[in-house]
Order: C-alpha cells, then structure tokens, then sequence
C-alpha cells in the first residue's frame, strides 16, 4: 500500500530544490536589505562596519509619513468596522439574489487595479481642494479598497456559525434587533471581525497604487515616502527605512497567519 | 421579523451611500471623461485602435501571462513538497515563504533591486565568477521577477490548503490500477487541485495586469498598461486616453476574476 505513496527519491529532491530555491528567492533579498540598513557602506559590504545612523536619518527625515501611516490605518479600520460590520450582517442575514447582487458590486473595488481607481476619485473629487489636500482623500482610498476584505471576512463567518439560529433564540427571548446585534451576533463573529480588521491595516499601511496618485505633498505616507527614497536616496537608507516597515509589518502578518484563517478561507 | 428588516436595511445605508459616493460616481466619471477627447467616443477603443497602446497591451498580457504560468508551476511543486512531506523545519519554511504576502508592490521593486540591480547580490555573484555585470532589474525580466515575488506567497497558500483537501486514497488507487507517476499527476492530483490553480491563477494574473509600485520602482521606461497610464495622465496631462485605458485595464482585470470564480465555483459544484 504505502510504497505508492512515498514520492520517488529524483522527485523527492527536485520538489525539495524548487522549495529551497523559492525559499531563497524570496528570502534573500530581505535579508540584504534587513543588513544593508545597519551596514556603514554596503557596497564594500559588512567589513565596513554596523551602525544604527541611517535608521536615525529615516527617523528624522521620514517620522511624518511612518505617524500619517499609522493614523490613516487607523481610521480606516474604523470606517470599516462602524460601515462593514453591520452591512456584512444585513447582507448576510437573508441570502437573496438582490443581497448577491449588492456584494458583487460592493466588492468590485478589489478587482479593479486601485490606480483607476485613484483616476476616478481624482477626477470626481479633485476640484473639492480641501477635501484633495487633505489626508481624508487618502482615507476614503484606502477605505474603497479595503471594505471589501472586511465584508468577506465577517459575511464568511456569520455564514459558518448559524447565526440565524442563536439569533432566532435571542429573539424569543424578547431581545430588540438591536441588543441581538450587539449581544449575539457580534460576539459570534469576533474571528472574522479580528481577521478582518487585521487584513484592513495591513493592506491599509501597506498601500501604495491607490495612494501615490491621491497624496500630495504635505500627505505622504510611508509607502510613497519608500517610492521616494528608492528614487533619491543612497541605498543604505533606502534599506534602512525598508527596515521601519519590516518592523511594523511583520508582527501584523505573523498575527493575520495566527489569526487570519477566516479570511483566507473566505476567498 | 419587520423590526429585525428595518434595522437590517439601515445598517446596509452607509455601506451603500458610501459606494455610491466614492465608487459608482467617479465610475461614472471616468467613463465620461474618457469620451470627452477630441477622438469623442472612439478613445474607448484607442486601447486597440493606437498602435503604442495596443503594443503596450500585448506586452502587458505577454508579461501577465507568462508570470501566472511560472509562479503556478513553481507554486504547484512546492505546495505539493510542503503538504506531503512532514519534517523538522517545515513550519518556519512556510512561514517564510508566506511572509512576503502583505509586501507592497513598491517594496517588491526594491527587493529585486537589491537581488539584480546595479549593486545588486546577482551582479557581484556574476562579477566574482568572472562573467561581467548581471543586471536586469530594470527591465521586463526585471519586472517578471518582482511580479512572481509578489504572487508565489499568495499562490502557495490557496495550493497548499487545497493539496491538502485532495484525499491521498484517489492518487493510491490510480496507482493501485498501473498508472504511471506521471499519469497520477497529470490525471489526478492536477485536476483535484484544479480550481485553486485556476483562482489563484487568475489572482496572480489581474495583480499583474494592474500592478503599478513595482514598475513604478524599477523604471519608468517600462512599457507596460500600468506605466503608460501613469504617464499620459500625470506627464500628459491626457486625461481622456489615462481614463479610457484605466477604464479597459479595470474590465480585463475584472472579467479574468469573474471568469476564474466562475469556472472554479461551477468545478467545485460538479466534483461535489
């Protein structure tokens, strides 16, 4: 029986091969930029000695975009929970085609590359100046795009719990719709809401396509401040401001594969 | 029940204001402006009509498709390494190879700068072999580099969770009946896993058809629809031509993500 199983031993080494390959591919490159950041001089390499200047000269000249960055994923996991979150529970509660149709087009932002998506927000909005000037036109961006996620990832779970059952129970027992929402069905929906909400700011602080279009000069968050840097800066700083994104990225990703199965399930 | 539906179609008001608002009106925008051109309605077509653009658009399904093709091929086997084989340091590996899967097109730019660029881990492996300077960050190789960067992490785990799905007996008893490894393979494990490669594929497609942060990093000479968008509208000042060809970009991403959810949900349907 088993011996059908076990992978030929050629097979066997070439699967192993491509992984540690792509393993590399993908990991070697962050690896040098992690080191090129602490390095003095990269280009005549480690020996040149390790110093935390460049992180300082990022932090110096960058605290702006890392501060806007935080903010506008900030508020944008707040527009999505107090928008997202109820609509995902009404289009969720009675499957019909009407709903169907609804988040079909509430979640067409995804599957339309965001830099039309930026045209198209610029060209609506762009005379509105204060509104252009300001960080908020970056936020609605960033909330066009990442709605969707947050609807997907709460619908997805309501539709695994049953909480039609729980809140038909709710409801016998005299609850309003409104202490039902409160009281049984966001607390069933807490894995997909914290996935969600994980997916949002990562996406958030990590956006770029949608974002280097609607910034301006005063608005510049962390990843236009990268694009910046990769253009004009020397490479060690270039690596080394990298290397702030890194920091703040990564405990979000470790926590979205932790946390996040609703989300990826939900695809 | 009429309570529980009024609240349900109050809570649904913001979502849909909101959408209104900042989707379907500057969609409707885009669309007027992009008939607005001295070319009139024909700037729709201008992506198949103008000779650059339609070259810019062949190019761009060329690079698209050929990065969909390379990162499933190489996704496929390592899915399938990962998911049948248990050994110490298989989880860090996924972990690892997973990792990159929130990083944005900009940084994927500077990644492959760093791997083939001027001063470059390839270029100095090159120079220390006596081959010359391997550079060719800033180019289409270049870019299908960065391209298969940003989608493997996303493709490898749809695979994975779908390897994992397939039920081992089926490939056993196709073994069990004489069919070659090659025959399993191609009769069995590649369809069981057929329509996480088609979404994934198709994922990987449409990010990048409409990827702009990794070829905005590498080069702006790069003639891809992304470049040329950017381009006419910011340097141009073209305004009716960067919307007519958002507008085309935004369709050809959109039915690729239609057409893969459908063939891959009516798959599914048919196997259950």
């Amino acid at each position: 029986m088993t011996p059908a199983l076990r992978p030929h031993r050629l097979t066997f080494a070439f699967q192993l091969f491509v992984t540690l390959l792509a393993c590399a591919f993908l990991m070697v490159p962050a690896g040098a930029s992690i080191l090129a950041g602490f390095t003095v001089n990269y280009f005549r390499g480690v020996s040149s000695g390790l110093t935390l200047d460049w992180v300082a000269q990022v932090l110096a000249l960058y605290a702006d975009t890392i501060l806007l960055s935080i903010a506008i994923a900030l508020g944008t996991l707040c527009a999505t929970l107090v928008i997202g979150v109820p609509a995902a529970w009404a289009l969720a509660r009675r499957p019909s085609r009407l709903s169907r149709l609804l988040e079909e087009v509430v979640t067409l932002p995804v599957a339309i590359p965001g830099l039309a998506l930026a045209l198209a927000l610029i060209l609506a909005y762009g005379a509105v100046r204060e509104f252009r000037m300001s960080p908020l036109f970056i936020l609605t961006g960033h909330v066009l795009y990442t709605l969707p996620f947050m609807l997907r990832s709460v619908m997805a779970v309501l539709a695994a719990v049953d909480v039609r059952t729980l809140e038909e129970g709710a409801a016998s027992l005299g609850a309003s719709p409104l202490q039902r929402f409160f009281h049984v069905v966001v607390p069933n929906a807490r894995g997909g809401i914290l996935a969600g909400a994980l997916m949002v700011v990562t996406l958030s602080i990590g956006e770029f396509n949608l974002t280097w279009m609607l910034h301006t000069p005063l608005t510049k968050t962390l990843p236009v401040g990268l694009a910046d840097s990769y253009a004009s800066m020397r490479l060690e700083i270039a690596s080394a401001y990298t290397l702030v994104f890194f920091v703040m990225i990564v405990p979000l990703l470790v926590a979205l594969q932790l946390f996040g199965r609703p989300a990826t399930g939900a695809r | 029940m009429t309570s529980a539906d009024r609240l349900a179609r109050l809570f649904l008001l913001p979502l849909l204001v909101f959408v209104a608002a900042f989707f379907a009106l500057p969609m409707v925008r885009l669309v007027g402006v992009a008939g607005s051109g001295p070319n009139g309605m024909a700037e729709y077509l201008a992506i198949l009509t103008n000779p650059r653009h339609l070259a810019t658009l062949l190019a761009t399904l060329g690079l698209s498709a050929a990065v969909t093709a390379a990162t499933l091929a190489i996704g496929t086997v390592v899915a399938l390494f990962l998911a049948r084989n248990r050994f110490p340091g298989r989880a860090l590996l996924v972990s690892l190879l997973t990792l990159p899967l929130a990083f944005p097109g900009v940084v994927v730019g500077f990644m492959i700068i760093l791997l083939a660029g001027r001063q470059g881990l390839i270029a100095s492996l090159s120079m220390g072999l006596g081959m010359g300077r391997w550079v060719f960050a800033y180019s289409m190789a270049g870019l299908f580099a960065g391209y298969v960067y940003f989608s493997l992490p996303r493709v490898l785990v749809t695979l994975m969770a779908a390897v994992e799905k397939l039920d081992p007996a089926l490939e056993e008893a196709a073994r069990s009946l004489g069919a070659g490894r090659i025959a399993v393979l191609r009769d069995v494990t590649l369809p069981g896993i057929g329509p996480a490669l088609m979404a994934s594929g198709a994922i990987a497609f449409a990010t990048a058809m409409g990827a702009f942060g990794t070829a905005f990093t590498l080069a702006t000479r790069i003639d891809v629809l992304a470049m040329t968008i950017y381009t006419e509208f910011t340097l141009a000042a073209n305004f009716p031509t960067a919307a007519a060809l958002s507008l085309a970009l935004g369709l050809i991403t959109w039915a690729v993500l239609a057409l893969a959810r459908n063939l891959a949900g009516s798959g599914v349907a048919a196997a259950g």
